[in-house]
């Protein structure tokens, strides 16, 4: 079904990627994106891999954030905000204005910077999502959640209260809920919008585990400040500066003999 | 010299006292009316309640009676505008901070809700009389309740833009991540988290419109039977107080006082409601 990708793009540089066995879930080909007349994406071009975790890296403004949201659509709730060119999930252009975008947000989950719980019960805040997509009777409907739950590693800490306000949480624990709850509804691709910025540090071990099992069965994008959390988590790292995408590799190529003279400087705290 | 002995500081500490002493000045000058209003009322109200107000109709002069029918058409009007003005009123503040956030007519919308919401109420009830009262030839209930509705929706307005406004941005993203199309998104996340101040605002439209007397006197009238029939004249606390306190008669007067005290108790304990549902809206 999907195509084995095997391109190279002359603007950016690719370090090193081994393309044989890999397989794209999202390709983006000639993105650009504008708040109003404001260009913040020039000529975006990557491919993000079936089952890999692909880290956005690169300082404050560079546009990592905004690709993630280009991804699901997210800017299509506020005016004046556009984008061009072509970004395709299993070879469908998501861009196509006849796309459905409640649809594609289904498939397509958002994990936000802050915790982001509805102010409903724990069991709510996942049974919610279900709901929209599936009728359950009530046992399989507490099978589901629970299995939520499990995939995000906050059962065992809110199983006896299940009934509690889903904001009563700790903000880590909140995190891992809104994991549950993107989870719950069955995505095929999890965009991870800082997800760790908020949290302290056990906390950020905690969801930086959670990724690592996730992958199994989804494709992570994941935007982050924080460079060790990239090399840590991610299997490729894409390095943004100035809305370019500079360098794309595998994270350990990235981490260790980056192409780009920027891509050197970043990494080594050199700015940003 | 160290900082506490310079002039300088001295003089801050002099126009800090001077400040302070005049803001708890005026502080104290303007609740003493309060409390001097409120004192005047219980005194007066207190002596003339009794059992019988709640069970008696208003009586002619100089005979035995109660406030029965006043508080019962109050009750029926403000009721039927409330179930008039509530929904009206959330749906055009949902338009305001939801849909049209981004659209012109909704700052037209907004500007004219704003002239509304300060527009005294004797227009108001002008303006219902020539639509229902005049038009139909008769006093009526239903245009009591209408002239009500007409000032609970803007305040509806208003208190359910701003707390949805409230309901941060990346709620509303977060329900959309999931795929919620946008009418359940508000039903479901916006409103649960707006809920609180929606229902306050409502309270206090209640509370705003239960003492109304100019918009009542020209759409309402009075009545000094027992009526529940909205298409005739109906009797309202402030419309019967309005009447009694101007009389000459001490058994009336005694009547608008004891109607006064039950209105502002009733005022007093939707604020309170309003007061512990906003707290609660904090804390979650």
């Amino acid at each position: 079904m999907n195509s084995v990708a095997s391109f190279t793009v002359p603007t950016v540089t690719h370090t090193g990627v081994n393309t044989v066995n890999l397989t794209d879930k999202v390709t983006i080909r000639n993105l650009d994106f504008f708040y109003g007349d404001n260009r913040a994406l020039k000529n975006i071009d990557v491919s993000l891999y079936d089952g890999k975790v692909t880290a956005f890296i690169g300082p404050s403004g560079c546009g990592k954030s905004t690709l993630l949201r280009v991804l699901n659509r997210m800017y299509d709730l506020y005016p004046n905000q556009r984008a061009t060119g072509e970004v395709t999930l299993d070879n469908e252009n998501i861009l196509d204005p006849a796309q459905d975008v409640n649809l594609l947000r289904a498939k397509v989950g958002m994990v936000f910077q802050k915790p982001t719980p509805f102010p409903m019960t724990i069991y709510e805040n996942i049974a919610f999502g279900i709901r929209l997509y599936e009728k359950l009777p009530k046992s399989e409907m507490d099978d589901r959640v629970q299995r939520a739950l499990e995939r995000a590693a906050i059962w065992n800490e809110v199983k006896d209260k299940l009934g509690a306000n889903g904001q009563s949480l700790s903000g880590g624990q909140q995190q891992r809920l809104c994991i549950a709850r993107t989870v719950a509804v069955r995505p095929e691709v999890i965009l991870l919008d800082e997800p760790c910025s908020a949290l302290d540090p056990i906390s950020t071990a905690k969801i930086e585990e959670l990724i690592d099992e996730l992958k199994e069965d989804y494709t992570l994008v994941i935007v982050t400040h924080n460079m060790q959390q990239a090399a840590r988590v991610s299997d490729f790292t894409a390095f943004m500066y100035l809305g370019e995408l500079v360098e794309f590799g595998e994270t350990s190529k990235i981490f260790t003999q980056p192409n780009d003279r920027r891509t050197q400087d970043y990494i080594t705290g050199r700015f940003g | 010299m160290t900082a506490v002995n310079s002039p300088l500081y001295a003089r801050r500490r002099r126009r800090n006292s001077v400040t302070m002493g005049m803001a708890f000045g005026a502080t104290v000058f303007g609740l003493s009316w309060l409390i001097l209003i409120l004192a005047v009322l219980l005194w007066n109200g207190f002596s003339g309640l009794s059992l019988a107000v709640f069970t008696e109709m208003t009586p002619p002069p100089g005979a035995k009676g109660g406030l029965l029918n006043p508080i019962v058409g109050s009750l029926i009007m403000t009721t039927v505008a409330v179930l008039i003005g509530t929904p009206l009123g959330i749906l055009a503040g949902t338009y305001l901070a939801e849909y049209g956030r981004y659209d012109k007519l909704s700052s037209v919308v907004r500007f004219i809700n704003d002239i509304l919401l300060s527009a005294p109420s004797i227009v108001i009830g002008l303006f219902v009389y020539e639509v229902m009262v005049a038009s139909l030839g008769h006093f009526s209930g239903w245009a009591g309740a209408v002239a009500l509705a007409v000032i609970v929706v803007p305040v509806v307005v208003r208190t359910t833009e701003d707390m949805l406004t409230l309901v941060p941005d990346t709620l509303r993203e977060a329900a959309a991540s999931i795929g919620l199309p946008r009418s359940l998104m508000i039903r479901h996340v916006a409103y649960k988290a707006a809920r609180a101040g929606m229902i306050t605002g409502v309270l206090l439209a209640i509370a705003r419109i239960s003492g109304e007397t100019a918009p009542l006197l020209f759409t309402a009238l009075n009545n000094q039977f027992w009526s529940l029939n909205m298409n005739a004249p109906m009797a309202s606390l402030p419309v019967v107080i309005f009447q009694f306190a101007l009389s000459p008669y001490k058994d009336w007067q005694q009547l608008a006082w004891t109607g006064a005290l039950i209105i502002t108790l009733a005022v007093l304990a939707l604020s309170i409601i309003a007061r512990f549902l906003g707290s609660q809206r904090k804390q979650s």
